[in-house]
Formats: structure tokens, sequence, C-alpha cells
């Protein structure tokens, strides 16, 4: 990675360190900026002190909300319309950015700052091809001389093969919505390493992509940064990935840092308390193995969830896809059974059959017993009432002009169940039930919080008393705390209720938290199934070993000791620490 | 490609017969045939005349035959012949057309000009004031009737002022008035969907990623937003169309213009059913073109149509 890793040693008496690299490439000084929405204004940050030495990889750590992009969007000058910088400097070297004129910031961008951004999906412009979006730099940025065509295609194409696209030429001539998104994002790395910076801006640079492509990625990223000397900024919510990848970390919390230091001496102790709940939450964790399992532990012989030999064709033009292939398994009512894998392999699909919102191509499909394969209209209405979705994004699967009431009601009402009476006192003890307060029950979806959001999908699953649910990458979109506190409430709701879960997703740190078993698809095929801590211990398919040497958090698994001896200590339970794990 | 083009002229070819068999239809529904409606406006007249005249368009066949002799006609572009003057629809249109041709075209350049203008103005300025007035003319122009803005222009330039002579007489004015006057009301529902569509690209990330590379703001609308947003409004254009068809004959008739105004005009005040029905004609096939043209227009604008043709719809237009 970087080769001089500044170690200035903090100053013993700061309950907050700051590292002080000795010759600074940005240094962020009492930085503050508000955001006005509606004449009221809120402080995203909140007087930042921050230094970056030449060729550094610094990970900016924080939860949504924490001011962790506003920071990193102010350095590259990108602040929306909404906010402002009320106080405080930045500046790259001797340049002062925070007085630069616009036309002189222009300048700057792309040549000595760059970006990667967050979504590799929405990041090109769709209608130019990655040719004319890769030469473009080149042509904001002349430098001197007039440089012929041939002379910008050849850096392109060194660009390309740099980080490490196969077939440049033909690549130059294509659209955005030709390339998968790993290939999107490595042009985007591409453009933004094409004038080698001194300074790159890398904002959730892999979220949006499967792990093992996130491996790659953050290789290449790695490489070039190295071999260039550019310092990085890597903004990041994974704890995991940040330690796997930064030489030192810098946590930010409501719009301040609560700790900066390199990510040994983080690892070894963290100072700061909330640093120490997040390491927590992001280490892979020692099973408690108490009696959840008490709860159901009748024998039961009929599973919840069983299919047979699904398979499933879609059909282009002319061109037949098979998105699953001859997949076949059962899952024990009162447990939980994850399917991991990237996108692309048939996860969704699987979950969208057993859902009955799909047609199979083949195969059979039991729900307790009962063949539902060819569940007629009206019956399939019926078995919506027992098998609920709860789906990947809770900001689009609420209707945003819905009160939270009616939202957890709507099920209710659709099957005519009980009178208006009846119907707002299961909406009370459903609220109950996902431990939301009832005053939010007036509220609007975009008042609540993620986590809350999420909660309040889930009660709507549960309203007509579903008792298995389908997760479909439904902590995906929440910060690691507010991840852990929906885990736990599933993990009661479980014990509780008697519930059986199908557990869709692509965070493999989540799946050996929450299942009983688990199941690996890998292009339509289902790869593996065992028990989690067979899968996580003792994988017996090399691609379930690939999936789990992609997962970040070497270093976190690695402080927390032999991650393999604790799951095998455990037999397979979902274990689930809350926050208040010590 | 080869299959999208043969597939979406099909499609056009079967609308132009659609609105054929719709205009044929509505004919046999008024109360009488068209001869006797053209010969019974003013006057009574007897019945042999009437006659006569019948079995000298083709009035007299069965249904079925007159169905069929018209459409054969469509194909050679005979379009029969105009009760009032005995000539023929085709050349009674065609006497006429290029000078609506003409008016209309360049009230059509100039409206995409007018709404460009507007919306780049809009999308870079920084003043908010300034945005607010721009954004806000669109509605004002769709709101102010042809009739009255050609009325108010005439009695300016041409009384008041005395700069513009009050029938064509081929000077710059005469032309430039009329155009403006119908480039105003076609340039509103182009300017008000490009907002929209402008405004949406600005919220993608791709912008952001554009302005890290060292992009300037016109650099950014010239050279991505605006390709970006053009699909919808395209779609507007292939309705602007009727907007345009319509407006043409309002300003033609307030500033004296010969074309097709005046002969829509002539055609519907003496009920001359056949020219009535070639002019509509004429209009759904101009229309049908039109968006014809649209639709081959937008692969150009956006590589993403034809990857998932049948497929579902493309990701997201911007619309």
């Amino acid at each position: 990675m970087n080769t001089a890793e500044p170690r200035v040693h903090p100053d013993a008496s700061q309950t907050r360190t700051f590292q002080r690299p000795a010759d600074p490439l940005l240094q962020v000084r009492g930085l503050r900026v508000e955001y006005r929405h509606h004449g009221s204004t809120t402080t995203a940050v909140d007087g930042i002190d921050l230094a970056v030495g030449r060729g550094e990889i610094v990970a900016l750590v924080g939860e949504s909300g924490s001011g962790k992009s506003t920071l990193a969007k102010s350095i590259i000058g990108l602040l929306p319309r909404a906010a402002e910088r009320t106080a405080g400097s930045i500046t790259l070297g001797d340049t002062d950015l925070t007085s630069a004129r616009e036309k002189d910031l222009e300048g700057i961008r792309g040549r000595r700052i760059g970006l990667v951004p967050q979504d590799p999906g929405a990041s090109l412009d769709p209608v130019r091809t990655i040719g004319s979006q890769l030469a473009e730099v080149f042509r904001l940025h002349p430098d001197g001389a007039r440089r012929s065509r041939k002379a910008v295609r050849d850096d392109v194409l060194r660009l390309l093969e740099l980080v490490g696209i196969d077939r440049p030429e033909e690549r130059l001539r294509q659209y955005p919505h030709e390339l998968s998104g790993g290939l999107k994002q490595r042009v985007l790395i591409a453009i933004a390493f094409s004038l080698q910076p001194d300074l790159l801006i890398a904002d959730e640079p892999t979220s949006a992509l499967d792990v093992t492509v996130q491996a790659k990625i953050l290789e290449v990223f790695e490489r070039l940064a190295g071999e260039f000397g550019t310092a990085v900024l890597f903004v990041t919510h994974d704890l995991a990935v940040a330690t796997d990848h930064a030489a030192r970390i810098v946590v930010m919390q409501r719009g301040r840092i609560v700790e900066d230091r390199p990510v040994a001496d983080i690892l070894a102790a963290p100072d700061d308390e909330y640093t120490a709940r997040l390491l927590e939450e992001a280490s892979p964790h020692r099973r408690p193995a108490e009696a959840r399992t008490a709860s159901t532990a009748e024998p039961v012989t009929v599973p919840a969830i069983e299919v047979r030999g699904l398979t499933k064709d879609f059909r282009g033009k002319g061109e037949h896809h098979r998105a699953v292939d001859d997949v076949s398994f059962g899952v024990a009512q009162g447990t939980t059974f994850s399917l991991v894998g990237e996108s692309g392999s048939g996860k969704s699909t699987t979950a969208r059959m057993i859902l009955r919102l799909l047609d199979p191509t083949a195969g059979q499909i039991l729900l307790h017993g009962e063949d539902v394969t060819t569940a007629s209209r009206s019956r399939k209405r019926e078995l919506w009432r027992s098998l609920q979705l709860v789906y990947q994004n809770p900001d689009s699967a609420l209707d945003p002009r819905l009160a939270v009431s009616d939202i957890i009601g709507e099920p209710l009402l659709n099957y005519r169940v009980g009178t208006g009476a009846e119907r707002s006192a299961r909406v009370a003890e459903l609220l109950e039930q996902v431990d939301l307060p009832v005053a939010l029950a007036g509220k609007r979806p975009l008042e609540l919080s993620g986590g809350q959001r999420q909660r309040v999908a889930i009660a709507r699953a549960l309203a007509l008393g579903a008792r298995t649910l389908v997760l479909d990458e439904a902590l995906s979109a929440l910060d690691v705390l507010t991840q852990a506190q929906v885990l736990a409430l599933l993990a009661d709701l479980q014990q509780d209720l008697g519930l059986t879960y199908l557990f869709i997703s692509h965070d493999l740190h989540v799946v050996e938290q929450i299942s009983t078993t688990v199941g690996v698809m890998r292009q339509g095929h289902l790869v593996e199934t065992g028990p989690t801590a067979q899968i996580f211990g003792n994988p017996s398919s090399d691609y379930t070993r690939v999936l789990l040497a992609s997962n970040p958090g070497h270093r976190l698994r690695a402080r927390s000791g032999s991650r393999t001896a604790a799951a095998h200590a455990h037999t397979a339970r979902p274990g689930l620490s809350a926050l208040s794990a010590p | 490609m080869a299959r999208y083009l043969v597939q979406r002229i099909g499609q056009a070819l079967l609308v132009v017969w659609l609105a054929y068999t719709l205009v044929f239809l509505a004919v046999q529904l008024l109360p009488s045939d068209p001869v006797t409606i053209f010969l019974t406006v003013d006057s009574a007249v007897d019945q042999a005349a009437i006659d006569t005249m019948k079995s000298q368009y083709g009035y007299d066949q069965p249904l079925v035959v007159q169905y069929l002799h018209q459409l054969a006609g469509l194909f050679s572009g005979d379009f029969g012949y105009s009760l009032a003057s005995g000539q023929s629809v085709r050349d009674r249109i065609s006497g006429v057309a290029g000078s609506t041709v003409a008016l209309a075209g360049s009230a059509f350049v100039t409206a995409v000009v007018i709404a460009v203008l507007l919306v780049a103005a809009a999308t870079l300025t920084r003043s908010g004031v300034v945005r607010r007035v721009l954004v806000n003319l669109p509605p004002l122009f769709s709101a102010i009737p042809v009739f009255w803005l050609g009325l108010v222009l005439l009695e300016l330039l041409s009384i008041r002022w005395g700069v513009m002579s009050l029938f064509p007489d081929g000077s710059f004015l005469s032309l430039a008035v009329p155009v403006l006057v119908l480039a105003i009301i076609v340039s509103a529902p182009l300017a008000q969907v490009l907002l929209k569509s402008v405004s949406h690209v600005y919220d993608q990330p791709f912008i952001d990623v554009l302005r890290a590379k060292g992009a300037s703001r016109s650099w950014i609308f010239f050279r991505h937003a605006l390709k970006n947003a053009a699909g919808p409004a395209l779609t507007i254009t292939g309705i602007t169309v009727g907007t345009l068809f319509a407006g043409s004959v309002i300003t033609e008739t307030v500033f004296a213009r010969s074309g097709l105004g005046s002969v829509v005009l002539q055609a519907v005040t003496t009920q001359d059913v056949p020219l009535v029905q070639g002019l509509v004609l004429l209009t759904a096939t101009v229309f049908v073109v039109v968006n014809l043209v649209v639709d081959l227009l937008y692969p150009l604008l956006d590589p993403r149509i034809l990857k998932s043709n049948g497929q579902g719809a493309p990701r997201a237009l911007t619309a």
C-alpha cells in the first residue's frame, strides 16, 4: 500500500487524538457546513480538523448522517446548493480551495483531485460512449499543446489496460449499459486516475458491488494509488473494508471526528466508545449458545418451505437465459435459511417464485407440505396471508403519502379483516411488536429513519399473521448499528411467533449472524447448502471459498481470534448480539 | 435495427389506414350524402342535378365500392375532387401547402431554438430570481391565445407604428411576425418538458462525476445534460404537430396569408366533404410521419432503446 505512513504519536492528554502528517497534502481546518432547509439550518459538519499526507490512504468511517459525505464533497467542491460552508478552510498543497474562484476549481478538479463515485451504475453518462467519457478528461485539461486524437486514444487505451479491462479497443465504442457494474467502476477509476491526481476522494466506491467484485476493484484501486503516490480519502460505512484497506481510520459521528488513528492502534484499543461499538458490530460474533432453540423445539417434520428442482427460464429475443437451474432445498419451521450469491445468481428469482409472484418453468414449491406450484389466483391470495415479503429498500417500498398506521393497516383493509376499531387495535399491537412508539403512527415514511421504515415494512408483512417472511436484502440499506437492532428484532419475532425466514443477502457478515442454514447460489445453481457453521467454517465448494475470501474484514477477524474455532464451538443457531453486547 | 425500422413503418401505415377508414365512416354518418349536403347549403336544388353530380363523383356506388375505390385512389395520390371548385383535392391542397409548410417549418425551428435557449438560461443562471422568471415563461406562453397575440402585434406594428403591412407583401416582418406568434405557442410545451427532464438529469450521480472531472457548467449542459434530456422533449415534438397545424390555420387567417388555413376555412364553410376528407387525411399522415421520424431518431439519442426492444421498458429515459 503506501510506504511512508506518518506516525506522529498522539498527545496522550487528549481524548480525541488527531494525526498530523509531517507534510500534509490536504489540510482541513475548523470546517463547518450547514444545510438550509425551509428556513431552518442543520449542521452537517461541525468544526472538522483533518490532515492527509501525500500518498496516504485514509478511511473516513461513519453512519449515514455522520457528515462524512458532506466533508468529502466539501473537499472536492461538490456540495449541493442547499449546503453552505460557514467556517473553516480547506487547503490542497499551497492552494486554498475555499477562496478559489470557480474557474480555478474547475482546473483543480480532475487534475489534482479525482473522484470515484458511489454508484457505478448511474455515474457514467448513459448516452455517451466509454471512449468519449475517458477522453473527456484530457480534453477538459489540455495542458499545453493540443494533442492529436491518436495520442489521446493511446492514453485512454493505456488507462483501460491499467485498470484491467479486457478488450479495451472494443470497450471504447461501447455504452455504459453494455458493461457490468464492476467494469463500470473500473472505467470510473480509470477516469479518476487519468491525470494522476494528488488526492482521490473515493465515496463508498464499492458499496453497490458484489463482494467478489469489490475485492478485485479495491485491489486495482490500491495498486494504482501506490503506483502514482496518490493520497486517498476513502469514505465508507463499512468498517470491515476500511480496516482492510486503509492505513489510518477517521471515525465521524454527528458531524465531528471522534477518532483519528492508525488502523492497528484502533484495532488494538479504540479510544472512543462509539468506535468501539462500531468495531464490535462489524466484527464476527462469537455466538452466544443460549437457548433460543427451545422455542419451537417440538420436532417439526413438515418443512415450512420446500422446493424441488426449481427452474426458471427467461426468454429474450431468440436467446434463452436460465436464471434458476434445478434448485432444491427445504427450510424447517422457525428457522432461518439464507440464500447468498452475487447479483445475477438467481437468488431473488428463486424468492419470487416461492412467493408465487413468478411462475417457475419447472419444479415444485411446497409450503407447509402443500403443493402451491400451480396455485390459482384466489389460492395465491390466501397464501399471501401467511407468506409475506420484506423488500430491500424501505424507502421505495412504502407509499410516501400514507401515514404509518395506514401502511401497516392496508393489508387488513385489502383482505377486509375486522371492523375499523379492530383494525386500529391490530395496528397498535403490531407497532408494539416491532418496537415502534405509538406516536409514530401518524407520521409519513419520509419523517422516519431508515431503521424505523424497515420496522414499518416488517409490521406490515406481519399484519395478516404471516408465519413465513421472505427478507430480500432487507438490511442492506441500513447502517451497521441499525442493522444490529433490526437483526435483534427479527430474532425476537422469530422466537415469539415461531416465524420462518428466507433471507436473501449478499452480505456474508449478516448472513453468518442470522442464519440457521445457508445456501450458496451461483449462476442459477445452488452450489452448496448446509448449516451456517459448516458453510462458513468448512465450505465444500471452491466458489464458497472464493466468496468467503472476498468477504472484507480480514483484519477484524484476525482481531477477534479464530473465527472457525468459535463457529464450530456453537452449533447452528441464529445468535444475535444486541447493542448491549460487551 | 432493420427489424425496428420495419416494425415502426408498418405501424405507421396501419395508423394512416385506420385514420382513412374512420374518416370514411364518419362521412357515412352524415344525415345525407356529400353532394346533397353541398348543393342544399343555400337553396333547394332539383333532384336531377343532385343525381347527375352524385354519379359524377361516384357517390351512387355501393359503399364497399366507394371505400375500396377511394382507398386505391390514396395509393396513387388521388384524393378525389373538390365539390366547390371541381379541381382535384390534390391540386387544391398542393397549390397552397408550400406557404403553410414554410410558416409551420420556420415556426417549429424557432420554437425549438426558443425552448433550448430558455432552458439553457434557466439552468445556467446563478441568479435565483432570473431562474424563477424563466421557469414561469412557458406556462405564460401556452396561456396566450394565438389569435390574440396575432391581433395585438398587427394592431401595434401595422396600425399604430406602421412598420409592417397589414397583408403579406413578402417583406421580412410579414413572415417573421406570424412565425414568432406561432413559435411562441409551440415552444411552451417543449420548454416545459425540457426543463423538467433537464432538472431530472441534474439529479443523477453522473453529473457529479462530470463536475469532478473539472467540466464547467455550460460544458455539462450542452455536451451531456441536453442529449440526456432530449428524449421526452422529442416525444412532445411529435405531439406539437397538431398544435402547429391548428396554430397555422389561425395565424394564416389573422395575417391574411394564403395557405391551408384558408382552404380549411372554405372547405368547412361550403361543406365540401371530399376536400375536408383530404385535409383530415393529410393532417393524419403528417402526424404519423413526424412521429415515425421521432421514433427513428430515438435510438440515435439513447443507445439503450434498441437493446431493450421487447424486453420491458428501457432503464428510465429520464421521464
